[in-house]
């Protein structure tokens, strides 16, 4: 396993040595590794770092590696969003993120593994088979950007970029021990991400410190016209990373510490908390109460638009095919053949959930809960600057544990998807371990105030070390 | 008089105009000049509905729903938004169509047409915004077809489908209607009824208060008028034996003239709509008033102004307003005619010679037909090789100088005809006595020798005069 390295450090690296020496030191760690993280490894990623040393490149990535999830379209590349619909699809074009990140001078290393169209949160339902978690090979690394996070997490790139649909690249991040963000809805252009639910998901980067995330942030967001819901207003993550919290004031909202909860994991929390009071800081208990429906106003939006949004893979235009007597059975016989299982339960439900004589009941009423739910973050965040609370109820738990029940799988998502309701940004940075497995704080903020968020996680990692704790050898 | 609708028919209309003067698509910015071009050469990951493309709305082809929603007196929405309605089918590449659900960008207008008994309303339920899908081509015959082909150059072309409340009495109406609305929406500049599959409609009809039918593929005004025609006779039939009409949706084969069942109410598709989360409300309120401050003169208005301006007949006005392309013509014609005596030539017999041979205004030049109407008004043709001269460049070509002197159709002049009365006169004392006598008849005889000597090129109405001068003359 390759050392963690951040762009500080990469970058100088590569002015005494080259990037293509970097990028050919990742190449051989990801050949060697056994977790499975990557889907595709991009096969002219050494040409393109020689590239980049030949030209002097001088962009705030130049050379620096970075791995992207497979539902994120990238010119060239495979993006199957880990399902069997999409194998053989070869993206014909670059997603916004991805042409900022060229403009910028990463080299792409490769797509990575993930839960079927993003949905899961172990990356199991993967068709490409499940990623391993890198602290312990026997555990899920989260999900759905599960693959994104392990990669990061096992040395085998420095940065990668997830999406957040209700928690996909905080979740996986607090698994795996690294720090994963999710921007406010609408400062990262969701051009050329293969859309799950909307309404609810943004690009996110994942690294190993607080400092390269909002390098990162600063070359993928911003406005795009490409994508009518992306918002033209700067944000400038670098200049937040201020080691300053005095006086900052943190709400604690009870809700996000309620049954189910890991014991370990509330100490670690707490003790995050604690350590916030003294770099300057105080927190009070605050109440959302509308916290306990939002899991299931989530699921039904998130499903609804899914059965939509998957609506396209019918076999026509592109990935495999299954044949039959007239289109509606060559279409249907390629959907069953070819979706996963959670997949087809979610596009079903979504299906029902919209269908005449049910829409009112379900559709309609989870928009309105997801009113309620944004109004609980508007009270909360109008009497403290931001909050903080567990990313995942318990660590990483193990393969196979509950892939079979989808509904306690769900509810591992509690603490996460309200943030997705509500559009707010939020990121998980490292807090501590249980049982030698990483814990993750999630620290929420006002929308489009990220970087409040940034500072206060910046400081958090400035006086403590939980950021560099990393796992031995996993293979 | 009022209309009786003895049968009780009410027609609705949906309307699915094709927005083709717009220089790109619905939601991307693909070119929407593909009507020559190669299959798929036009389109790009939005249209085609690649994963992870995202759409964005085409500011312009709002403008022109607007345009058009206040030219039908319409109420504009606040602002736009939109919904996905979800159906599958090989033609539609993101499975569900971007539409307008509930907040059409216009709704509460309407039109006034001449109806079954003079100006008749008919109100608009909506106009709404959407896009097009792509086309399929069979290989061969639909029936052996071996496979089947996807043109997606027209997917999500811009359309603006506008909806009808069921104020038609009458296939006639109906056809009124569409001709009605095809004019206002070229008067618009929004559209080209000359392109392939610039409009579409589909139809309702019922009678005599029973269910009503959905009659789709109709695709031009004279089928709309035909399918109607079939549609509302078989239910009549139907009823007459003793049946009921079922609400369902029919087919109408252009081909046979008949409307056949596709599927019944019980089998509608449930479209499950929803707002499309990728196109944010755009606010469009303070739109409205610069567009109509910017809305070109109406087929009414105009008609109205031919009159008073021109001093025409409405009848006149009328035609001359029906086609853009007519009125805009007429307009250079009068700028140099005598307004009256243009109108005349246009709308009366320009127009009918241009109908009777299936042609449009385009056919035909300013310059052509100022140059024939100067030739009538000067007295050097006859009206009649007038007309001749218009027939002659409609179906062989040629220049109006051209025509006139190859076909000799100068008038002679009026000394010749002078001299030709006076010869056939000491000529034919026997039938001038006659003539003089009282034998009204005899007077033809005399004229028509007069145009035998002019070999038929006098003017007969004018021979006439002057024999009768001259006769006059003689008894003094």
């Amino acid at each position: 396993m390759a050392e963690w390295m951040n762009i500080s450090t990469l970058k100088e690296t590569i002015s005494g040595s080259s990037a293509a020496e970097i990028t050919a030191s990742y190449l051989e760690t990801i050949g060697k590794s056994g977790i499975n993280g990557y889907t595709y490894v991009f096969d002219g990623a050494l040409e393109r770092a020689k590239s980049i040393d030949k030209d002097g490149h001088g962009g705030m990535l130049a050379g620096v590696p970075i791995a992207i999830k497979d539902s994120i379209s990238t010119k060239g590349m495979p993006t199957t969003c880990g399902s069997k619909i999409l194998e053989g699809y070869v993206a014909p074009y670059d997603a916004h993120v991805i042409e900022r990140l060229k403009v910028a001078g990463a080299v792409i290393l490769g797509k990575t593994n993930m839960d079927e169209f993003a949905m899961g949160t172990s990356t199991e339902s993967s068709a490409y088979g499940t990623t391993l978690n890198p602290w312990d090979p026997k555990r899920v690394p989260g999900g759905s950007s599960g693959g994104s996070a392990a990669v990061v997490a096992a040395g085998e790139t420095p940065l990668s970029l997830g999406s957040d649909t209700g928690g996909s690249v905080r979740c996986p991040a607090a698994f795996c021990g690294v720090v994963g963000f999710k921007p406010s809805y609408g400062a990262v252009s969701r051009y050329g991400l293969v859309s799950y639910a909307n309404s609810l998901e943004q690009i996110g980067p994942i690294a190993t410190s607080v400092e390269d995330i909002a390098v990162l942030m600063d070359v993928i967001g911003g406005y795009d016209s490409r994508d009518s819901t992306s918002i033209d207003k700067e944000i400038r993550y670098q200049d937040a990373l201020v080691d300053d919290v005095a006086g900052l004031n943190i709400g604690v909202p009870t809700e996000y510490f309620g049954e189910g909860i890991d014991a370990g994991v509330e100490k670690s929390v707490w003790d995050a908390i604690h350590m916030y009071e003294d770099m300057g800081a105080t927190w009070t208990q605050v109440s959302m109460p509308h916290t306990k429906y939002a899991l299931a106003a989530y699921y039904v939006i998130a499903m609804s638009e899914a059965s939509s949004n998957l609506a396209r893979f019918d076999g026509t235009r592109y990935g495999p095919r299954v044949d039959g007597e007239n289109w509606h059975v060559m279409a249907s016989r390629t959907r069953a053949s070819c979706f996963g299982k959670e997949v087809q339960r979610r596009i079903l439900l979504g299906t029902y959930a919209l269908s005449a004589g049910y829409h009112d009941k379900y559709y309609l009423k989870a928009l309105k809960v997801r009113t309620l739910v944004k109004q609980d973050f508007d009270r909360a965040l109008s009497q403290v600057d931001v909050l903080m609370a567990p990313t995942m109820p318990t660590p990483a738990f193990k393969i196979g544990e509950k892939i079979d029940d989808p509904l306690s799988l769900y509810l591992s998502d509690v603490n996460t998807v309200p943030i997705n309701l509500a559009g707010v940004p939020s990121i998980s940075v490292p807090c501590g371990q249980v049982d030698g497995l990483p814990v993750g704080l999630q620290i929420i903020g006002k929308h489009f105030d990220d970087s409040t968020l940034i500072r206060s996680a910046f400081a958090f990692e400035t006086n403590t070390d939980h950021h560099t704790m990393r796992p031995a050898e996993v293979v | 008089m009022v209309y009786e609708n003895p049968d009780g028919v009410m027609i609705g209309l949906e309307i699915h105009v094709q927005l083709n003067k717009l220089n790109t698509k619905m939601f991307c910015g693909c070119s929407t000049q593909y009507h020559n071009a190669g299959p798929n050469t036009h389109v790009c990951p939005v249209c085609l509905g690649l994963p992870g493309s995202l759409p964005v709305i085409n500011k312009r082809a709002v403008e022109y729903a607007i345009r058009i929603g206040l030219a039908l007196n319409c109420d504009i929405v606040e602002q736009t938004q939109f919904h996905r309605k979800n159906y599958y089918y090989p033609d539609l590449p993101k499975g569900f169509q971007t539409t307008q659900y509930d907040f059409p960008i216009a709704s509460g207008g309407k039109v006034v047409i001449e109806g079954e008994d003079g100006e008749h309303v008919v109100r608009i339920t909506r106009a709404h915004m959407e896009e097009d899908p792509g086309r399929l081509m069979h290989i061969g015959s639909i029936e052996k077809s071996k496979g089947t082909l996807i043109d997606y150059n027209r997917s999500g072309m811009g359309l603006i489908e506008i909806v009808s409340e069921p104020d038609m009495r009458s296939p006639k109406e109906a056809r009124r209607f569409l001709d009605k609305l095809r004019n206002i929406m070229e008067y618009l500049d929004v559209f080209d009824s000359d392109l392939e599959g610039a409009m579409k409609v589909d139809a309702n009809v019922s009678i005599m208060g029973g269910d009503r039918t959905e009659v789709k593929n109709i695709s031009s005004h004279k089928g709309a008028e035909r399918a109607l025609l079939y549609e509302i006779m078989r239910q009549k039939n139907l009823l007459r034996r003793g049946g009921n009409v079922v609400m369902e949706t029919r087919h109408f084969d252009e081909a046979r003239g008949v409307t056949i069942s596709m599927r019944t109410k019980e089998e509608e598709h449930d479209y499950r709509y929803f707002p499309e989360p990728d196109l944010v409300p755009m606010r469009v309120a303070d739109w409205a008033p610069s567009i109509y401050e910017a809305l070109p003169e109406l087929p009414d208005a105009k008609r109205e102004r031919f009159v008073s301006q021109y001093d025409m007949a409405d009848m006149h006005a009328k035609a001359l307003t029906s086609d853009i392309r007519v009125a805009d013509f007429y307009e250079l014609v009068a700028a140099v005619i005598d307004p009256r005596t243009a109108a005349a030539w246009v709308a009366d017999v320009l127009k009918g010679e241009l109908n009777y041979r299936d042609l449009n205004i385009t056919s035909f030049t300013v310059d052509d037909i100022v140059e024939i109407i100067k030739l009538v008004v000067e007295g050097k043709i006859t009206e009649k090789s007038g007309v001749q001269v218009i027939r002659t460049i409609m179906d062989e070509g040629g220049s109006p100088q051209d025509i006139v002197r190859q076909n000799g159709l100068l008038r002679v002049e009026d000394d010749i005809v002078t001299q030709a009365v006076s010869e056939v006169i000491s000529e034919n004392k026997d039938a001038l006595s006659d003539y003089i006598a009282g034998k009204g008849k005899s007077l033809n005889y005399l004229v028509g020798q007069v145009m035998k000597k002019t070999n038929g090129r006098a003017d007969a109405r004018q021979a006439r005069e002057m024999m009768l001068e001259a006769i006059d003359r003689i008894n003094k």
